[in-house]
């Protein structure tokens, strides 16, 4: 494992089911009546927020908590960054206080990059989404998902994708979402197929590693999983599609075209779901669809890639640290 | 006045000469001219350029004295082998009156390392709506004659349109910063498969090539000329090819980053590497240094553009655009132009001094190196080659892309009207 986590891009294959099968063993933390391992215990871990994510940053909070480590939440509403402070001043005031990891949510894409590689800084990064670019514990906790719902929670073990079949649909252009996963669905052998209207569709996808289709209809039959992509209703100002009307009738998931998936497929949604638009309330609420588990498991896999990253050699779950380093 | 003979100096790259400074002029150039009664200078086989002209230099003064000034601007192109620099207008306030025109020209006498030609804004406070007093500002002892809103496009075709045409009445350029503002909206890199890895605003080709077709079809209609600042793509040399063979007035400079670097830099995420027009291609590159070995592209100029260190220690979508130019120009366009056999150096000073000097009329610059010319001239180490030092930049600003990276070529000394500026590499 790397000393950061900044992007599904940078994970090989086998460190990402290494992070999978950790999250397996601390999945199984939270069936125990106290949820809670010494594993982090006496290290500090900020949760640097600049943008509002109450989802991502509760998930982390509750990873950092199950593993005993010290938590603290900054976020960037009413503190010296609105008052023009720099990134860079606000994480070295924050390393001064001895912190061994910042885990960083910016909207500008890099900042998590720039924040690991600029000297500023020694703690470990972990990015939990930065502007248009990663958001790789989302593509994490996504297939962990998929193993579980399509390999099997203990037949998964050790297992990647190879050959599943996973359709992202929606707001490409602008998602994290879908960049991590298609770098980390494609290096655990899955074959990834974006669908949405050319205009979400970014100039120079033709590099990537998965197939760009416009039309949901026919790809539907032929996917293992189908993941829906919010779409913020401010695109519509800009003339990406005509009316939420027609996206809705074109790219969204309502129950007929659900049922042109195959028996087994999944409906994932890394939330928050914009019901009606991309998806709608007969689909979210029908036991296909994954969201709610998506939570719960981005719990385990935060727990994961924390304790891989600082946790060093020792094993996660049967052995309780006594002293730090 | 006193007298300097350069000896052995390869002038224009040809074979080694001596020549002889009297004054403010070249009063002789042979071989073997006698030495007496003047200061020697060993060339030993370094080549001798007319004086570097730059047609797109950002001074920063006034306004932004934190960056650069007038003082550190020109000392930095006197460290390049400038002898005249065109300040852009984007100062605070902006260079939009003959007031502001005039206090920079004369910081530039004053200073006397450089001659400053001020530009002049083309719309009042670069807003693009209405025409500055061009007049005004071609007639105060600046004499503008080069106008650019340079850091925006004069995107409004009726205002471009009018501002080429009154222009002609004294024989003016407006200089074109081609971005289509609404194509670039939230643009922080160039448009295509970087961007779309990294999350990051494009910026598409074609929101430069349209607004460059659009402008040589209006110099066209008018029958004025254009000028094109920092092209940047493939593309725009198609077009800008065009229309030179339809007769159209128009020119076109292209910066050294342009011509060596690519947008596979941004990867860094290190914003050193941001800069307007973004970084390109490699496909890009390459026709940039072919259309500017075979004229397509006029002249090199540097798009000199100091920021303070905390304007890019910082993530990408926060830091500002530019990137420093004067003191690393002459080694860039060495390592893609003159190295890969491209351009000759006579070649060189036709792009990097005569036509410059002829594009924005800057008198007795960009003049052949003989006798009875005006004595600006630069000698170059051509065969130096050594990492790029910004600790020892004449600039303010310290934000190169090439910190580090090994070029070609270095600038010795430097002339100024028979007034050395740069001697042994030391500003004097």
């Amino acid at each position: 494992m790397q000393r950061h986590l900044i992007s599904a891009a940078d994970l090989t294959r086998d460190d990402a089911v290494l992070i999978l099968d950790t999250a397996e063993e601390m999945s199984r933390v939270a069936d125990r009546p106290i949820k809670k391992l010494p594993t982090l215990r006496g290290r500090t871990v900020v949760n640097l927020f600049f943008e509002d994510s109450t989802r991502t940053r509760i998930s982390f909070e509750a990873a950092e908590k199950r593993l005993s480590a010290d938590v603290i939440n900054f976020s960037a509403k009413g503190s010296s960054v609105s008052k023009g402070e720099s990134l860079k001043d606000t994480a070295q005031t924050l390393e001064a206080m001895g912190v061994d990891a910042v885990v960083i949510r910016h909207g500008a894409s890099g900042a998590p990059y720039r924040l690991a590689n600029s000297g500023w800084i020694d703690a470990a990064v972990i990015n939990a989404g930065d502007g248009t670019h990663q958001h790789p514990t989302q593509a994490l906790l996504d297939a962990f998902t998929l193993r579980r719902r399509l390999v099997g929670r203990d037949a998964g073990l050790g297992q990647d994708l190879s050959g599943k079949r996973i359709t992202v649909v929606g707001d490409v252009l602008h998602s994290r979402v879908a960049r991590s996963n298609v770098d980390l669905l494609h290096t655990l052998g899955a074959e990834v197929t974006l669908v949405a209207p050319p205009t979400l569709v970014p100039v120079g996808v033709e590099s990537w590693p998965c197939a760009v289709s416009y039309d949901l209809d026919s790809t539907l039959p032929k996917c293992d999983a189908v993941m829906m992509l919010r779409v913020q209703r401010e695109r519509m100002n800009a003339a990406f599609f005509p009316t939420e009307r027609e996206y809705s009738r074109r790219y969204g998931l309502d129950g007929d075209r659900m049922a042109r998936l195959p028996e087994h497929a999944i409906v994932m949604h890394p939330g928050p779901m914009v019901r009606g638009m991309e998806i709608t309330a007969e689909v979210a609420d029908s036991g296909r669809c994954t969201a709610v588990e998506q939570v719960a498991n981005g719990v385990s896999i935060r727990m994961a890639v924390l304790y891989l990253l600082l946790g060093g050699n020792e094993p996660a779950v049967t052995h309780s640290r006594t002293e730090e380093k | 006045m006193s007298k300097i003979l350069i000896r052995g100096a390869k002038v224009l790259g040809g074979e080694p000469q001596d020549v002889l400074i009297d004054g403010e002029t070249i009063a002789e150039v042979g071989t073997g001219l006698s030495a007496e009664g003047a200061e020697v200078v060993e060339a030993g086989g370094k080549v001798l350029l007319p004086g570097l002209v730059d047609l797109h230099t950002h001074l920063r003064e006034p306004g932004r004295e934190d960056s650069e000034t007038v003082l550190t601007g020109t000392r930095a192109a006197a460290s390049g082998g400038y002898t005249a620099v065109f300040a852009m207008a984007n100062t605070f306030p902006v260079a939009d009156t003959a007031g502001v025109v005039e206090q920079v020209w004369r910081l530039g006498r004053e200073h006397g390392y450089c001659d400053v030609q001020p530009i002049g804004a083309v719309t009042v406070g670069l807003e693009g709506r209405k025409l500055a007093e061009l007049g005004a500002m071609h007639e105060s002892a600046a004499g503008v004659t080069v106008f650019s809103d340079d850091g925006k496009c004069v995107d409004d075709a009726v205002i471009m349109r009018r501002a080429l045409e009154y222009v002609k009445a004294f024989d003016g350029v407006v200089a074109q910063h081609a971005q289509e503002p609404r194509l670039t909206e939230g643009a922080q890199m160039n448009e295509g498969v970087v961007s779309a890895e990294l999350g990051l605003g494009g910026w598409p080709a074609v929101a430069e090539e349209s607004i460059i077709a659009r402008d040589v079809l209006l110099a066209d209609h008018v029958g004025s000329r254009v000028h094109i600042c920092h092209l940047s793509t493939a593309g725009s040399v198609e077009i800008v090819r065009w229309a030179k063979s339809r007769g159209i007035r128009v020119t076109a400079e292209v910066t050294p980053h342009h011509l060596l670097l690519t947008d596979e830099l941004v990867r860094t995420y290190n914003p050193v590497y941001k800069v307007n027009p973004p970084l390109r291609t490699e496909r890009d590159v390459t026709a940039l240094r072919e259309a500017l070995a075979d004229g397509t592209i006029d002249i090199v100029a540097t798009d000199h553009a100091p920021h303070p260190h905390e304007d890019k220690d910082c993530e990408w979508a926060a830091a500002a655009m530019g990137m420093v130019g004067l003191e690393t120009a002459l080694s860039v366009v060495q390592e893609t132009m003159v190295d890969t056999g491209l351009l000759d150096w006579a070649g060189v000073a036709d792009r990097m001094s005569v036509k410059p000097a002829r594009i924005g009329q800057a008198t007795g610059h960009g003049r052949p190196v003989s006798a009875g010319e005006p004595a600006n001239l630069t000698l170059v180490d051509t065969a130096y080659r050594g990492p790029v030092d910004p600790a020892g930049f004449a600039s303010r600003s310290r934000n190169t892309p090439y910190e580090g990276r090994e070029l070609p070529g270095r600038v010795t000394h430097t002339w100024l009207r028979g007034k050395a500026t740069l001697v042994d590499g030391k500003l004097t």
